[in-house]
């Protein structure tokens, strides 16, 4: 049953919802094509220009290309950090899972502002000098918990009857793992990793506190808020839009594909 | 999304059983070695940071030794107070606003969309398209719509509905506006989750039995619903209350409507006084713990790692 009064009452309410949450993204769209002087306020006309000389921004690229190495960096090691806890917790018993569990939810539930200052506290004290190592370091930090989070409910999730299949056929646990674990996990790690990448491209907080004079693409608009951001910023921010949806577009018109393969 | 996994753990299916092994450790500690360098470390270097006072042999600006100057706690708690009072009032009202606006949203797609596989993913990637554009841009513009030369506020003037030296940035409004909007998909996929797992049946039951569509809500759907609400209010009050972005000068606060993050943002990298921004830091998050802890308990979610 459902709510007589939901029927269209709920889909109206969703979709003004919905414009609502999407707005700001078209407004960024948009005025990646304004024809700006000085501050990219106020629409000036249109013009191709912006997507055409992209790195005439001042610094814009070279934030962009550090945004992408911190990435990448902080992506592959709180990958590999993060498999190994979630399956350490998902499938062996030790003993302290609960301080484990514990240490592993706290930095999801501390703001920020509170990793970034107690990070740069920790540089600063050792004398570490700020830039990108410590920026990578910081992030990998912080997708290190959502990774285990991700990667554990897909442990959990797997059939042991594949695997005790593959006990039954004498392979050897090692053989178990690489040939039959590890392939069925890789949807949960490479979600992990996308969700670790997203995280990290995007973050300022922590990143602001520990970047020294550095610059990432979120630090580069902090700065330049105050003066205006350049619609270059718009062209970056819209181009890597497109190719998130790309591919969250894709994975699923591939996953709704192998589930009606399976079916048939 | 993960995130959305958050709220997935309470119904585990039967997995492998869990065996003891010397590999538990080899998996182990790498991880836990880097939460304790960089989590557990950074934490007692800002506890140490927070008792420490200016260096009485240097003149230099940013120079503290430690002295156990628990004073800096009065000193913090009695100038800051007001700010971190704000800070939670404006984070409560996000997380609720975020509620309201999103538990329908996420019963649309976990109920009413129900068996309609590909429209369900159509509206949540739209629901967490946001993410896939920079947080600072899309809070510059709305900063840039609900600015002062903006359409909606010279409309609003030439109609005379708003006097003519109202602003709507730089106001309690637009920093509450700002977070609510920001973290709105952090409340509905968790709550989706939730919604996504609801036996319909349990709906059919209930109007069987005569109860009437709100009865049906707030006996059946509400309470079934309840981890994802958990996890959602968390994960929207916990980055709303340290946010400093939106209620910042050059986004959507002002003088008037500074948050907690601002003032250890600037005390740590302004003003340089590294031990108020330590305590600021400290009070912050023992808020916060406090309030997770509590509100976990209360509401009989502990399993959400």
């Amino acid at each position: 049953m459902r709510f007589s009064l939901g029927k269209w009452l709920l889909p109206l309410y969703t979709a003004l919802a919905l414009i609502l949450l999407l707005i700001p993204i078209a407004y960024t769209f948009i005025f990646s094509f304004n024809d700006y002087f000085k501050t990219n306020i106020g629409w000036q006309g249109f013009t191709f220009h912006n997507w055409t000389n992209v790195c005439d921004a001042q610094g814009l690229c070279s934030a962009f290309g550090n945004s992408l190495i911190i990435g990448v960096t902080s992506t592959l090691a709180a990958t590999a950090l993060g498999t190994a806890l979630a399956l350490a917790l998902a499938r062996y018993k030790f003993r302290g899972r609960g301080i484990v569990s514990l240490l592993i939810f706290i930095p999801m539930a501390t703001p920020e502002v509170v990793l970034g200052a107690g990070l740069a506290a920790q540089f600063f004290t050792l004398n570490v000098e700020k830039g990108m190592g410590t920026v990578i370091l910081a992030h990998t930090l912080f997708c290190l918990s959502f990774v285990v989070v991700t990667v554990k409910a897909r442990v959990s999730s797997l059939d042991p009857a594949l695997e005790e299949a593959g006990r039954d056929l004498y392979a050897s646990p090692a053989q178990v793992f690489w040939r039959i674990t590890f392939p069925l996990l890789i949807p949960g790690i490479l979600s992990a990793a996308l969700l670790s990448f997203a995280l990290s491209f995007d973050d300022f907080i922590i990143t602001y506190f520990n970047s020294g004079s550095m610059q990432t693409f979120p630090t580069f608009i902090y700065i330049s808020a105050s003066r205006g951001v350049p619609a270059e910023a718009n062209v970056i921010a819209s181009t890597v839009f497109i190719l998130t949806l790309a591919v969250v577009v894709t994975s699923q018109v591939i996953t709704r594909a192998r589930a009606k393969a399976l079916k048939n | 999304m993960a995130l959305a996994g958050f709220a997935n753990t309470s119904s585990r299916r039967t997995s492998a059983p869990m065996r003891r092994s010397r590999v538990a450790i080899l998996l182990l500690l790498p991880g836990l070695a880097y939460l304790g360098l960089f989590f557990l470390a950074p934490l007692v270097s800002l506890v140490i940071t927070s008792f420490e006072a200016p260096n009485p042999e240097s003149f230099d600006i940013g120079s503290y030794v430690y002295s156990f100057q628990w004073q800096n706690y009065v000193a913090g708690v009695a100038e800051y107070w007001p700010i971190f009072l704000r800070s939670f009032v404006f984070a409560i009202i996000a997380t609720v606003a975020a509620l309201i606006i999103g538990y329908p949203i996420a019963y649309f797609i976990g109920v009413f969309l129900r068996g309609r596989a590909s429209l369900q993913a159509f509206t949540l990637i739209l629901v967490v398209a946001p993410f896939f554009i920079s947080f600072l841009l899309r809070t510059l513009a709305w900063k840039q719509i609900l600015g002062d030369d903006g359409w909606l506020v010279t409309t609003l003037k030439s109609l005379s509905i708003m006097p003519a030296d109202g602003h709507i940035t730089g106001t309690a409004f637009s920093v509450i506006f700002g977070l609510t909007y920001n973290f709105i998909p952090f409340m509905v996929l968790p709550i989706y989750a939730s919604l996504e797992r609801l036996d319909l049946r349990y709906l059919e039951a209930s109007s069987d039995l005569y109860a009437r569509p709100t009865t049906t809500f707030l006996k059946v759907t509400l309470p079934l619903s309840m981890p994802g609400v958990v996890s959602g209010t968390l994960l929207t009050f916990i980055p709303a209350s340290g946010d400093y972005i939106n209620a910042s000068d050059d986004f959507l606060g002002g003088p008037s409507t500074q948050m907690v993050g601002n003032q250890i943002q600037a005390n740590f990298l302004k003003l340089l006084d590294y031990p108020m921004a330590a305590v600021l830091s400290v009070v912050l998050m023992v808020i916060i713990m406090g309030v997770v802890t509590f509100y976990v308990r209360r509401s009989g979610t502990e399993d959400l790692v």
